[in-house]
């Protein structure tokens, strides 16, 4: 393709999502009547929090499976580590630890089975994902919910329910509260800056970026692009993809004890139902698309989409006389932004296709109509 | 034996796992103590209270446009004729077809422009579906708080404006189609004649559609788009035509179980509505790009059979509640298999 | 040329799909630094050959094939395309096998990437290892110079012009450590001359430097500038293995073309009546992916059989596909003087045309539904025929009984081998599946009948069976018929005239009676006569290489 000059048009389409979340934040700052500091230090706050999260849907974008709406799996897995960690008293930053190490072979195995489960699904791996999270939604209910504290023994009475069996919806969790953020919280000009965990999200992206520059990172990148040239260059496509849902849903794991050490406590039935939803919106916020997501596209998005959600319920409240109006715009706006950005990627890569085979026509007088040749 | 096996294949195990879990369900009951005519009442009424619903998926299976997992949209319009039938007091059979009416020309619209917005993304439609489905329902939620509704059953008691969450249709049209011609036996059994035939009656009204011109048309773009387009037939124009018919029947369906259930519920109440829909397709037999009426039928026969049984028969054997987990388990199982089956193309 | 024997050596290649012989005892060798020319109509077992000479799976999976591959003396046999890379046989398809997000670089190296091992390596394999970007730019640069072109290694691909691209496919090639042996085939058909002139020097340097080459092409100046030796299939066999010294392209396509004209063209109607200009094409252009059509203009009488024949590629079956408005297409056509509006299927169907596919399957019918349905389905949308009316005209529902009456009256009319009208249309073999779609287009009664390779895939008895049909309806209908084909002969035996595509472009209409060689020369694209009888140079040792 020839390198033309981007129209306008084209450009607001790239950066529309950006551009429509900027002036909307920017728009309800004033009627929230939350100071700027206030919402700096709940922007710092949430960056430790959710960051992470986020970087975890950086490698299946990357290979070409679209947005891991199954990275809930990783944040499962997670959770029945916390839950064990809890049960046996393991506190502060190395009760984080012991419930990573319970939960990393669950991750392993989950990412696995989710890897092969959207083989089976090319082209639709996204709404697989997303079924499939909910599908492994009721094995986690099953689990935690009927086996735990009967067929597998637990510790620690408190956390169960009054039944007998099954922990708890909420569970509270003091002991390994803020474990992370606080190892060594600096005081910065007014703000609470959780030091460790940041210096774990800057770790994570020179992992990230050191990935790119391995044979696997660019074997990845290779199916990302094309499926059947890879294959035919004697990449083994079924396996790579499966290995970027595997880091994919590890990294979930430890995204999601990053986020409820700093939420502390667990709702044990829906902590990761929301998981992807905001992870993608964040994602996407920042500049992502299906195919292409970078590492600036997390932190913009994160701080982007989260400052939205800060503001917008006060926003409403004031505007509105409703605190509802706040929230559910809150929800209209995510979603409505992962729609958009799917449907401005749909609609450029049948663009872009119809294009290259304008390329072909070398010579060939006039256009055809749009959409008159394919159906 | 052959033929056996090829039914199985086509069949799918977990179809027949379903089936014969259900089946086995049936037979425990009298044992546990759950009478049989009271479940059987139930799961009729479960089922016609359900069945256009997931009628409503066919339309769009057919022209290929895949499962319908924006039928949230059908739901809201709907939900907009409904309040506005109570709104202006409409009882009987005049309130209940008056929602109808009051629904058409929104569903027409949503479906509409939702229809031409699925062309433009051809190959992603059930993600896209999924979402556009999601942020509807948070704008309604938004629209329901707002609106000048004034009907004082409806709306919040001391603010006196904005619909509460669950508004009931007791005193409008309640069971206006169940109790229809309603044949009761015994204490425990009622069989929803005037609901039935409505169902009957819907499926038949789309049976006859799929035989017509059109209808044929609308099976071939879903069948083999080239093939269809090659005959001269506009596959955007039919799949746009298949998503406002779809977005129609979900209004219409919602309707349904509104007067059945008893009560309208807005808000947030449309998107979980969706899922279950998909899933008794599913199981009926239908696949991503094909369905019939049997397989609707068939399907939400057995689907809502599970939801209806297995919390009484289960939870009287174990003492506990397991429907919940059981029901996630199936429902999202059953759409996870539909999703990975390798699609037969006949190429 | 080096070495005392042969490096490759193909002996008594035969090969069969499903009965139908596609290669009988193909024999001939190949030596170091050799430019060997492959030609043969489409359909002459060039590709097949090529399958079996790299070990694609379809072949297996098909039967596999008679005869060995013997490379530097040794029997080998591949049981996939690697091991024929690691053999040191590469090969550049037509369609390009590139990632258009990468550079030019990391495509000439992919998944043969210089790498240095990393800390992980112990614990997770190989494969993580670190990329050696700078060795890796270094090796592409190799290959690029010995190709003798200009790329720039870091441009990435989708930026690139199409000749370029090519040029990296080939320099992948011969970026492999053991390449040996290069097979092209047409690689200079996306390629501007100029372009195609710098690939012939290339292909020159390399074949100077001992890589053996096997170039396919229908450009027959090309074969015969560059060639050591000529090949030449036709109908499976290899007619001809001659240096290239002192052939013409004249020679080449008789031997490619020729054969005995057959008797049924003696079976002319001589007294053939024609009506009135019925047609006319004006300056045709159709975007259809790898038939592309870029100016085309012709005439049809009524009642004729106009042929269109031409190599693939060269846009003949983008004729019938831009007029009948399946691919986006320009110009003026025009049926009884009426213009007919283009990009729009149902327009020329409503005029009154009928497209038969060369694509069966794909667009010619629904697989998963049943005969009469498949036959009546145009008819039945396009003039609204086959329904009946209900409650009163209020609505038409699908007349199954009219349905099932048209289906059963084309199966005994076409001896269509089914079970009946409700057999799934994917059950039925492939001649049987080509006269449902002849019915489907009869059942339209069209009065200009487009038929796109009729007989494709079809077993010799079904084959006359559709011939005599389409003959039958021209002659009692008067049905005008424009016949695409890539077979020759078959437009000998029934049509009235045959024009040949190339490149697009209409080369020439000759009557069926015409020399086989004049076909020829139409097809390998000569606008110039005189140069076809040019001799090739005498020997390879020009010095521009």
């Amino acid at each position: 393709m020839s390198p033309k000059k981007k129209s306008a048009a084209t450009l607001f389409s790239e950066y529309a999502v950006v551009i429509i979340f900027l002036v909307i934040t920017v728009a309800a700052i004033s009627p929230s009547g939350l100071s700027l500091k206030y919402i700096i230090q709940e922007l710092i706050t949430r960056l430790g929090r959710n960051s992470f999260l986020v970087i975890a849907l950086l490698l299946p974008i990357y290979s070409g499976m679209g947005l891991n709406f199954a990275m809930s799996l990783g944040a499962m897995a997670g959770q029945i580590g916390l839950i064990f960690a809890v049960d046996w008293s393991v506190a502060g930053w190395q009760g984080l630890v012991f419930a990573l190490l319970i939960g990393l072979p669950i991750a392993v195995f989950l990412g696995w089975i989710c890897g092969k489960v959207m083989n089976k699904a090319k082209g639709r791996e996204m709404v697989t994902g997303y079924i499939l999270a909910f599908f492994i939604n009721g094995i986690y209910q099953f689990f935690v919910l009927y086996m735990m504290g009967s067929v597998i023994p637990m510790r620690n009475a408190s956390i169960i329910l009054s039944r007998g069996y099954g922990i708890r919806n909420t569970l509270n969790l003091e002991s390994v509260r803020q474990s992370l953020d606080t190892i060594f919280m600096l005081k910065l000009g007014g703000f609470d800056v959780p030091v460790v965990t940041l210096i774990i999200i800057v770790l994570l992206c020179v992992f990230i970026v050191w990935f790119k520059k391995t044979k696997l990172g660019q074997d990845m990148r290779a199916v990302g692009q094309d499926m059947a040239v890879a294959e035919a260059a004697g990449i083994p496509v079924e396996k790579t993809r499966i290995v970027a849902i595997i880091i994919s849903t590890v990294l979930a794991c430890a995204g999601q004890l990053i986020f409820l050490q700093n939420m502390g406590n667990l709702a044990t039935y829906n902590a990761h139902d929301q998981t992807s939803f905001f992870a993608a919106a964040a994602i996407l916020v920042g500049g992502a698309s299906v195919t292409h997501a970078s590492i600036p596209n997390v932190f913009i998005g994160v701080i982007l989409l989260h400052a939205m959600f800060i503001v917008s319920p006060l926003a409403g409240q004031n505007l509105f006389g409703s605190a509802m109006v706040g929230e559910y715009f809150r929800q209209f706006i995510g979603y409505g932004v992962i729609a958009l950005s799917l449907v401005l990627y749909a609609w450029k890569s049948r663009k872009a296709i119809f294009n290259s085979r304008s390329d072909l026509r070398g010579g060939v007088a006039g256009k055809g109509k749009d959409e008159g040749g394919q159906a | 034996m052959r033929n056996f096996k090829t039914f199985v294949q086509e069949f799918g195990w977990p179809r027949i796992i379903i089936f014969l879990f259900l089946v086995s369900l049936f037979v425990l009951a009298p044992f546990v103590g759950v009478r049989l005519d009271a479940s059987f009442s139930d799961v009729l009424n479960r089922f016609g209270q359900y069945a256009i619903l997931v009628l409503a998926l066919v339309p769009m299976i057919q022209s290929g446009c895949g499962l319908n997992f924006g039928l949230a949209l059908g739901i809201v319009a709907g939900l907009l004729g409904a309040t506005l039938s109570l709104q202006f007091h409409l009882q009987g059979f005049w309130g209940f077809f008056g929602a109808i009416a009051f629904a058409t020309p929104f569903s027409i619209i949503f479906g509409y422009f939702y229809g031409k917005l699925l062309n433009k993304v051809k190959g992603e439609e059930m993600t896209i579906a999924m979402y556009v489905g999601f942020s509807f329902v948070m704008l309604m939620c938004i629209m329901w708080l707002v609106l000048p509704f004034n009907n004082p059953t409806m709306v919040w008691g001391y603010a006196g404006k904005g619909l509460r969450t669950t508004i009931t249709v007791e005193g409008y049209w309640l069971k206006i189609l169940n109790d229809f011609l309603a044949i009761k036996i015994g204490r425990f059994f009622v069989f929803p004649t005037g609901l039935l035939l409505f169902v009957g009656a819907c499926a038949a009204g789309i049976w006859l559609f799929l035989r017509t011109r059109i209808g044929t048309a609308m099976t071939a773009v879903g069948s083999n788009p080239d093939f269809a387009r090659a005959s001269g037939v506009s596959a955007d124009k039919m799949r746009t035509t298949s998503v406002v018919l779809s977005t129609f029947l979900g209004a219409v369906g919602i309707i349904v179980y509104q007067q059945s259930f008893g009560f309208i519920q807005l808000y947030t109440a449309p998107s979980p509505m969706v899922f279950p829909a998909v899933a008794a397709i599913l199981i009926g037999g239908a696949s991503v790009n094909k369905a019939s009426m049997i397989n609707v039928l068939v399907g939400t026969f057995l689907f809502q059979g599970l939801l209806t049984m297995t919390p009484s028969v289960i939870n009287s054997i174990l003492q506990t509640d397991m429907s919940e987990v059981i029901r996630i388990i199936v429902s999202n199982g059953m759409i996870l298999y539909a999703l990975t089956r390798k699609v037969k193309v006949s190429k | 040329m080096g070495q005392n024997g042969p490096l490759l050596s193909l002996k008594n290649i035969s090969k069969e799909f499903y009965g139908n012989v596609v290669l009988q005892d193909v024999n001939f060798d190949l030596h170091e630094g050799e430019i060997l020319g492959l030609v043969g109509e489409n359909g002459a077992g060039k590709t097949t050959l090529m399958r079996i000479l790299f070990g694609m799976p379809v072949i297996a999976e098909t039967g596999g094939f008679k005869g060995s591959i013997i490379l530097d003396g040794q029997e080998t046999h591949f049981s996939s395309p690697f091991d024929a890379l690691d053999a040191g046989i590469g090969m550049v398809h037509q369609e390009f096998s590139l990632i258009p997000g990468f550079t030019t670089a990391e495509n000439i190296v992919l998944n043969r990437e210089s790498m240095r091992p990393s800390i992980l390596n112990d614990v997770f394999g190989v494969r993580m290892s670190i990329l050696d970007r700078t060795a890796m730019k270094k090796r592409a640069e190799n290959a690029i110079s010995k190709l003798g072109v200009k790329l720039d290694a870091d441009m990435m691909v989708s930026e690139m012009p199409v000749g370029h691209k090519q040029f990296t496919e080939i320099a992948r090639e011969i970026s492999r450590e053991k390449s040996r042996l290069l097979v092209l085939d047409e690689p200079t058909a996306v390629l501007t001359e100029s372009e195609a002139e710098v690939l012939l020097q290339s292909l020159r340097r390399l074949a100077k430097e001992g890589v053996a080459i096997i170039f396919i092409s229908h450009r027959l100046q090309e074969v015969v500038e560059v060639a050591d030796r000529i090949v030449v299939l036709r109908d499976g066999l290899a007619v001809k293995d001659v240096p290239a010294s002192g052939v013409t392209i004249k020679d080449i396509a008789s031997w490619m073309v020729g054969r005995s004209v057959s008797s049924d063209a003696a079976r002319r109607d001589e007294s053939k009546k024609y009506g009135e200009k019925i047609l006319s094409v004006d300056g045709l252009w159709v975007d259809m992916p790898g038939e592309t059509v870029r100016d085309v203009s012709f005439e049809v009488r009524q009642g004729e059989i106009f042929g269109i024949g031409g190599l693939a590629g060269q846009g003949k079956l983008g004729i019938p596909n831009g007029i009948m408005g399946l691919y986006a297409a320009g110009g003026s056509v025009r049926l009884h003087d009426k213009v007919i509006e283009l990009n729009t299927p149902a327009a020329a169907l409503k005029a009154g045309m009928a497209f038969v596919s060369e694509d069966r399957r794909g667009v010619g019918l629904l697989l998963d539904e049943s005969l009469d349905w498949n036959i009546a389905f145009t008819a039945m949308q396009v003039h609204k025929q086959y329904l009946k009316p209900v409650l009163g005209g209020l609505f038409s529902l699908r007349d199954e009984g009219g349905m099932i009456r048209l289906c059963k009256e084309y199966i005994s009319l076409l001896d269509i081998k089914c079970t009946g009208p409700k057999q799934k249309a994917k059950e039925l073999s492939g001649g049987n599946q080509q006269k449902i779609c002849l019915a489907k287009a009869f059942a339209l009664k069209p009065e200009v009948l487009f038929v796109s390779e009729p007989t494709r895939g079809i077993d010799v008895g079904a084959k006359k069976l559709v011939l005599d049909t389409l003959r039958k309806y021209n002659k009692e209908y008067g049905t005008t018929i424009v016949m695409v084909s890539s077979e020759l002969e078959e437009l000998r035996s029934i049509c009235d005239r045959v024009a040949i595509i190339d490149e697009g472009r209409i080369g020439g209409i000759l009557p069926p009676t015409a020399d086989v060689a004049e076909f020829g020369i139409l097809m390998a694209g000569i606008k110039d006569f005189s140069s076809a009888t040019k001799r090739a140079p005498a020997a390879q040792e020009a010095p521009n290489a």
